[in-house]
């Protein structure tokens, strides 16, 4: 079912959490809500699955408006972060809980259960406590007890946050398989640009309460619409030019002798190996630098580029980029 | 150099090591031993964990004044208990009479005294935590989820420790101008007209007594539950109710279980707490009313002291017994 969100706001007091946001995400679509913590992304997701009331606007769910329906209403389910599994009940009983809530027979729902564990290959740990398993077991666990109820739409916390990096990679795969099986709607938040682009059909890149920009992965990483967009998908470097604003993606930056003619003499502050590239690190005069980031300007070379031209730190080089690949930003 | 070898930490079984050469494993997720997972950090520091006999000399001052202050005394109990009295003195000599004069007839048809104070005692605790339990689950859940300030908490917290800032005689001293025949209670229906006759079970029965229970130990029941609700994940709660469960399904099927250790604990306490009484049984019923911490008492002020031991010592292997019928339901070592 397609998920709308209609000048959607959450306040807290004085303080927006949420600002106006309109949203539609289609049908069958896995969409991220991506962005830096505070940004509004879990709150969003919140008041779609109806867990936090809307301050004004409104969530539309399929044909229908759910204003303040109860979660169970809604057609949603809930992944939450750390799972929020039952401690005392074992993965059939977990899986099954929301069953049992609605007052399904004891054989009925643990069937149902079964199957579930089994569509996340767990079938054969169902009598098990959530202590008892490892942290992907309890998401693939917490994945079944939310798709139970049949859900039309699958909200997700941070659903990967909780894994080691090696797993986490696993997982998405995992859940990008059940999303394209099922053929749900997902809405996923996440900080990680590298998750959203990874699994999404729909990027939302968040800020502040706002939407930055909501485009398919290609289209937010090839043009990205704001400096924050740019700078927080990272691979971009965002520079200032006499007219505003552009995005240079930093493999498209040219060292030495393909700088071409509007050059800037920089300097080598850092080179990074990374197997099949190298970073290299540069600042120049009347460039900005942004206090988190090592460098005013980043270049990714391919190893070979790197290997024919080496460059050391403290070089000074010319640095610049084609004309072409360089993407005007708003703001 | 060859004396330089450090003692390796044995390759840790963890998961994901397959992964690193390039080639995932099949399952490179997989179930964990079935012993506690958790464990697994420790396995992997065990070559540098202290020696056990450091271990045993922590717990050993605690142990000292267990032993010095529970175990003697309870022995000494145990011994005197088998000792031989008469009206003038104590004699030292092995008898297991006091025991048999303690269930003396209670083979019998009617129901012996023993058996009777017993019944009386058991009563009172059936009744104080049939009481107690609901209350204190009330008050600890109502501090528990719909406090949020923790001054107001701290503040709510020190009133119910309100019946504990006077002494216990004086306590139940102050029940008598509310309770009495011509108490505050009886004077104001009588002067609303509701009553002709003062209401004669206000004091000195049955009710007095659960009262006074139930005034003292409450508490007890309220610290160890709310013990039990602060660790409850909220978003266990919104979980629940995102799988469409009502307030009341929730309240039993996920608050409920997951409180369990502190409602054992709880009752543990009053249990242990009525079960020992005499004082409360003696002011609120008037020295009418049997308890089993009354008979004890009774015999003490008579000396007699191995009669007065024999007692505790079933005293203590019966509410031993009712503790352990308590952790068999729930198994608070897991729990905790």
């Amino acid at each position: 079912m397609d998920v709308e969100l209609i000048g959607l706001t959450k306040r807290y007091g004085a303080a927006i959490a949420v600002d106006g946001i309109d949203l539609k995400v289609p049908s069958g679509a896995y969409c991220c809500l991506l962005g830096p913590s505070g940004c509004g992304k879990t709150t969003t997701l919140r008041m779609i699955g109806g867990h936090e009331r809307a301050s004004a606007g409104d969530v539309v769910i399929g044909p229908k408006a759910v204003g303040d329906a109860a979660p169970a209403e809604r057609g949603t389910a809930m992944m939450f972060q750390s799972y929020a599994l039952f401690p005392h009940l074992d993965a059939r009983d977990n899986v099954a809980f929301s069953l049992k809530m609605r007052g399904i027979g004891k054989a009925e729902r643990r069937a149902k259960a079964m199957a579930m564990l089994d569509l996340v290959q767990m079938s054969h740990l169902a009598g098990r406590l959530p202590s008892q398993l490892s942290g992907g077991q309890q998401q693939r666990m917490a994945l079944a007890r939310a798709l139970v109820t049949g859900p039309k739409v699958l909200l997700l916390d941070e659903p990967l946050s909780a894994l080691d990096p090696f797993l986490r990679v696993r997982m998405r795969v995992e859940l990008k398989r059940i999303q394209t099986e099922l053929g749900l709607t997902f809405i996923h938040v996440t900080h990680s640009q590298e998750e959203a682009m990874a699994l999404s059909d729909l990027v939302v890149v968040m800020q502040a309460g706002r939407i930055e920009q909501a485009a398919d992965p290609r289209t937010v990483f090839e043009r990205p619409a704001t400096a924050f967009v740019a700078r927080f998908i990272g691979g971009h470097n965002v520079i200032r030019v006499p007219d505003g604003l552009v995005a240079v993606r930093a493999d498209r930056m040219r060292l030495g002798a393909e700088a071409g003619p509007a050059a800037l003499p920089a300097r080598v502050v850092a080179v990074e190996y990374q197997g099949t590239s190298v970073h290299v690190g540069l600042d120049a005069d009347g460039l900005e630098r942004s206090p988190e980031s090592p460098a005013a300007l980043t270049a990714i070379l391919s190893d070979a580029d790197f290997a024919a031209r080496p460059v050391g730190l403290g070089d000074t080089i010319p640095v610049g980029w084609d004309a072409s690949a360089a993407h005007r930003l708003d703001a | 150099m060859s004396g330089l070898t450090f003692p390796l930490p044995p390759v840790g079984r963890g998961r994901g090591g397959g992964g690193a050469d390039g080639t995932a494993p099949l399952d490179p997720d997989p179930p964990p031993p079935p012993a506690p997972p958790h464990k697994e950090e420790e396995s992997r520091v065990a070559p540098f964990r202290p020696r056990r006999s450091l271990a045993y000399l922590q717990a050993a001052p605690l142990a000292l004044v267990f032993l010095i202050f529970l175990v003697i005394p309870l022995v000494l109990t145990g011994i005197v208990s088998l000792w031989e009295y008469n009206e003038y003195a104590i004699i030292p000599a092995l008898t297991l009479q006091n025991y048999a004069d303690l269930f003396d007839g209670c083979l019998s048809a009617d129901l012996c005294t023993t058996l009777r104070t017993y019944l009386s005692t058991v009563k009172f605790v059936v009744l104080t935590l049939a009481i107690t339990l609901p209350l204190g689950f009330a008050i600890a859940y109502f501090l528990a989820f719909h406090i949020r300030s923790g001054t107001v908490r701290m503040g709510l917290f020190l009133l119910c420790t309100i019946p504990f800032w006077t002494s216990n005689v004086i306590r139940m001293i102050s029940w008598i101008p509310l309770l009495g025949r011509n108490g505050l209670i009886n004077d104001t229906l009588r002067a609303l007209g509701l009553i002709r006759q003062p209401i004669e079970g206000l004091l000195y029965s049955d009710f007095a007594v659960v009262l006074a229970f139930v005034h003292l130990d409450t508490v007890f029941m309220i610290v160890p539950i709310f013990n039990s609700l602060a660790r409850i994940d909220r978003r266990l709660i919104e979980a629940a109710r995102d799988a469409g469960a009502s307030g009341a399904q929730i309240l039993w099927n996920v608050i409920l279980p997951l409180t369990k250790p502190g409602i054992a604990i709880g009752t543990i306490f009053v249990t242990t707490l009525v079960m020992g009484d005499f004082v409360t049984v003696g002011v609120m019923g008037g020295q009418q009313i049997a308890s089993v911490g009354k008979v004890i008492q009774v015999q003490m002020a008579y000396l007699q002291f191995p009669a007065a031991a024999a007692n505790a010592m079933v005293l203590l292997a019966a509410v031993l017994l009712m503790i352990l019928g308590l952790t068999r339901m729930i198994d608070l070592r897991r729990e905790l």
